[in-house]
């Protein structure tokens, strides 16, 4: 429970109407997309930096927890308020996209806007903003910059981070301080927006962002590949790198995600097709029929069962269909998921693959792969049926074997997501002593009184935290 | 009698939501407010709390039941397929039961049970008051959509018929020697406020020459009544509609309202003890005229020289029902229609069955977006498929000030008909 006077003081800053504390708010804002509750003793809504400096001053003072949250769509639990006393910081009330800058190709957002809204106001610009993660319909900026958001498209385009290039924040003690800004070129001191920049809202709350912008590419064309075996899927990626071309996306899904979809979907998949590519090209028109095809040569010895090339956007969005079936369609293997996000060096997918299906076999759970194979990262998605007894220990031991054959492949356990809550027991596996300590200086350095998101990331941290409320 | 399911029934149902948020994108209560208790999820989370007893019947939890407008937008995009609308409703159900309907946080089922307020209904000048419920049985959902003590004064609402279209014609229509019969369940919308609508229909059915149904003791469809969690409401409706089916004889069911359409064939088949034969007969109005080749009859008719730019509106509940390319068959092969597509097409117009009168201030919000949207595409007219829309789209309009006109695609279906005949 909160003081009387620490919620009061919370209203004379926002305003009464931006506390809430009624049971019925409080559950709304216990979730995210991990599934795991936890509920806040309060959520406020901010509607200015300054505001955000004045709660950030408040909370410092009377130590207690705060949890910065975007729309709650993450998969690690970065948002959750952990603590039993802890104030849900929800900053979808600043959501104006304030400039976007023709002539120097950047624009300026509040955190709370949704991705696809920026993604629409500046490609009616003829501007471009890449990352697309799959939230990008809900998900909102300020949270895409705390997670570091990737998305099918950062093969070409590369990852958040890769375009934000400054930041207004506020820190643990209640300073608002600019880091970057919106020239393309600046080095005087630390390059503090890349430390924010998946930070996963440990460090500060991002209460601006400025953003680099690219031309919107003319247009782009879809191709649907089948193939009859995965080697030959990631061999095919490969060679299409290894060839100078870099398709926009080249997502992949594996048999089993094919067995899933092949009934939940309109488009024919053959039997004898054990994996699939969607590749698609972008950029000036003239040239995109020619890569296509040049693609479609490259790839045809690798054990091709059938290609499809989009020829208009409809066609297009029926091959995507395809992906975007994928989702549903595993909850008729089984009725709990548990989804990783493994990246690897991309020549070593298929042997992730083979280690997947291994660890699979072993513990008898059904493991289904698919995601986003020009860049390595693989959704790995565990299915299994938590009522039954002994389901769950083993999707945890299986879990963490997928984590171990991805840091062999000198790959990393999490892609996209973060570490959150959910992947913080394994971080110990990745990350070494020395690098766990120098991150926990600069965490403790910079929030003294950790009150900041606390209970993330580090292990020790979230272990005790959690115990604590079960 | 054919029973509803309860709140309990769905607890399977609600684990099934994972919690990813993707409703956000699509909720219009959710994307007029941004409260998180808004959106599909939020409402989840809260039914759950309920039947869990981790949270009371407090003002915000109803506040929030409140905000829904059961239009499926949520279920047609939910990557697990959960029927967030169905939950609501079973919810509200819930909070009659525990709370009982006069102190429901909707406000709405009062109207049938007390007679006090009937009265104060009768004598208040509310803008549909006098003719409406002289004429208006109080079994009607338009009674629920419109107690005339809530409705804003600067709402604009379309007459209510002097005659009622289920008075203008006999039970039975014959058509040619053979020919099968429809059964044409009209709804409240078409028979109160809309009977040109309804005419237009009969004059579509009599050209293909079928024999037309109407019979006289249909009653609402209870639609509305399950937005206001009125238990008893709609058992009692689905009762008369039910026996009505079982008792006459016909091939098809046609209705030209997607509420009724959802009603019928959402709302009956997912209660207990409502199964039949009808189920597989039920057509929404376009879905039967492409059926019967009519398209391509409207094709071989001259085009007009000079054509009138319409859009169409996708009603949620036919929508969600994977029903957008027959209206808009129909509406392409009008020889007066200049179709356009609206950008859009399948936003709520806002109207959300009680929704529009509880909370007509975020109604109109979401409204505006759609006047916005039906004014980019320059069409002079907005067609749909629903009575409710086109009252809710001409209410949009008006508040945005635009000069377009609502209508019901069998108005201009019936106006090229019409011309046809000239020529036979």
């Amino acid at each position: 429970m909160l003081d009387k006077t620490v919620i009061k003081k919370l209203e004379q800053i926002v305003g009464k109407e931006h506390v809430l504390t009624d049971k019925t708010s409080l559950i709304c804002y216990s979730y995210d997309a991990t599934q795991r509750k936890f509920l806040p003793a309060a959520v406020v809504h901010p509607g200015s930096a300054e505001e955000i400096s004045r709660i950030m001053a408040l909370v410092n003072q009377h130590q207690i927890p705060i949890y910065p949250r975007g729309a709650g769509s993450g998969f690690t639990g970065g948002s959750l308020p952990t603590s039993a006393n802890g104030i849900v910081l929800g900053l979808t009330r600043l959501n104006r996209i304030i400039e976007i800058d023709e002539d120097n190709l950047v624009a300026t957002v509040e955190p709370g806007v949704v991705t696809e809204d920026f993604q629409k106001a500046v490609e009616k610009v003829g501007l471009f903003y890449p990352p697309d993660p799959a939230s990008l319909k809900m998900s909102t900026l300020g949270g895409n910059v705390a997670e570091c958001a990737g998305g099918p498209r950062c093969v070409k385009y590369g990852v958040t981070k890769d375009y934000i290039i400054g930041l207004q924040i506020v820190t643990p003690t209640g300073d608002i301080i600019d880091t970057g800004g919106p020239t393309m070129k600046g080095v005087v001191g630390y390059d503090l927006t890349k430390l924010i920049c998946g930070s996963e809202g440990t460090l500060a709350i991002i209460s601006k962002i400025i953003i680099k912008l690219l031309p919107l590419p003319e247009a782009k064309k879809t191709m649907l590949v089948l193939f009859d075996s995965i080697d030959g899927a990631a061999q095919a990626v490969s060679s299409i790198i290894r060839n100078k071309i870099i398709p926009a996306t080249l997502e992949f899904m594996d048999g089993r995600t094919l067995d899933c979809v092949r009934e939940a979907t309109s488009l024919e998949v053959p039997d004898n097709a054990r994996a699939v590519l969607i590749i698609e090209v972008d950029g000036d028109r003239e040239y995109l029929d020619k890569q296509a095809h040049r693609i479609a040569e490259i790839i045809k010895p690798l054990g091709v069962v059938e290609t499809r090339i989009a020829e208009t956007p409809a066609e297009s969005d029926a091959l995507w269909q395809i992906r975007r079936s994928v989702s549903a369609s595993l909850r008729r293997v089984n009725p709990d998921k548990f989804n990783e996000d493994i990246c690897v060096p991309r020549s070593r997918v298929p042997e992730m693959i083979r280690k997947i299906d291994k660890i699979s076999d072993k513990y008898g759970v059904p493991i289904v792969n698919f995601g986003h194979a020009g860049d390595g990262n693989i959704h790995v998605n565990i299915m299994i049926d938590s009522k039954i007894p002994g389901e769950q220990e083993k999707a945890d031991q299986a879990i963490a074997e997928v984590f171990a054959g991805a840091l062999e492949l000198g790959g990393t356990m999490s892609g996209e997501h973060g570490v959150g809550i959910m992947k913080a027991p394994f971080v110990n596996m990745e990350l070494g002593k020395a690098s766990i300590d120098y991150m926990k200086t600069i965490k403790q350095a910079l929030d003294p009184n950790n009150i900041l998101n606390p209970g993330k990331i580090f292990p020790s941290d979230v272990k005790q935290n959690i115990e604590d409320r079960i | 009698m054919p029973k509803l399911k309860t709140l309990e029934d769905y607890r399977d149902e609600i684990k099934h939501c994972v919690k990813c948020g993707g409703c956000r994108a699509h909720c219009p209560a959710f994307g007029a407010e941004r409260h998180e208790g808004r959106s599909a999820r939020g409402k989840i989370a809260l039914a759950d709390a309920l039947l869990d007893g981790e949270v009371d019947l407090e003002k915000q939890f109803l506040l929030d039941m409140s905000q829904c407008l059961l239009c499926g937008s949520c279920y047609s995009q939910c990557p697990n397929k959960v029927h967030t609308e169905e939950i609501v409703a079973a919810t509200r159900r819930e909070i009659a039961r525990r709370k009982g309907l006069s102190t429901f946080g909707f406000g709405v089922a009062t109207v049938l049970k007390h007679p006090k307020l009937m009265n104060l209904l009768a004598k208040s000048g509310g803008t549909l008051s006098g003719l409406l419920f002289k004429k208006i049985p109080e079994s009607s959902g338009l009674r629920l959509r419109f107690p005339a003590p809530f409705i804003s004064s600067d709402r604009t609402l379309p007459p209510v018929t002097a005659k009622p279209l289920r008075e203008r014609f006999p039970e039975i229509i014959p058509g040619t020697e053979g020919a099968p019969t429809v059964l044409f369940f009209t709804g409240c919308g078409i028979n109160y406020m809309y009977p040109e609508s309804g005419e237009a229909l009969i004059k579509a059915l009599k050209f293909l020459g079928v024999t037309i149904l109407i019979p006289q003791e249909q009653a609402c469809c209870g639609l509305p009544a399950v937005s206001a969690g009125a238990t008893d409401t709609v058992e009692r409706l689905a009762t008369i509609n039910l026996e009505m089916f079982g008792k006459h004889k016909y091939d098809t069911i046609v209705t030209a309202c997607a509420s009724c359409h959802s009603g019928l064939g959402q709302i009956y088949p997912g209660m207990i003890g409502a199964e039949g034969d009808y189920q597989k007969k039920i057509r929404d109005i376009f879905v039967y005229l492409v059926e019967q080749g009519l398209p391509e009859k409207l094709e071989q008719l001259p085009k007009a020289k000079e054509r009138i730019k319409v859009t169409y509106h996708d009603p949620c509940h036919l929508r969600n029902h994977g029903i957008t390319k027959e209206p808009r068959a129909i509406l392409k092969a009008l020889p007066q229609v200049d179709y356009v597509e609206l950008p859009g097409p399948g936003s709520c117009c806002g109207l959300g069955g009680t929704y529009s009168v509880y909370h007509y201030d975020t109604s109109k919000k979401i409204g505006a977006k759609k006047a916005a949207l039906i004014e980019e595409t320059g069409a002079a007219l907005v067609a749909t498929d629903c009575p409710g829309c086109i009252m809710q789209l001409q209410d949009n309009i008006n508040h945005a000030g635009g000069n377009q006109r609502a209508l019901h695609i069998l108005d201009l279906l019936a106006e090229a008909l019409e011309k046809a005949e000239y020529r036979i």
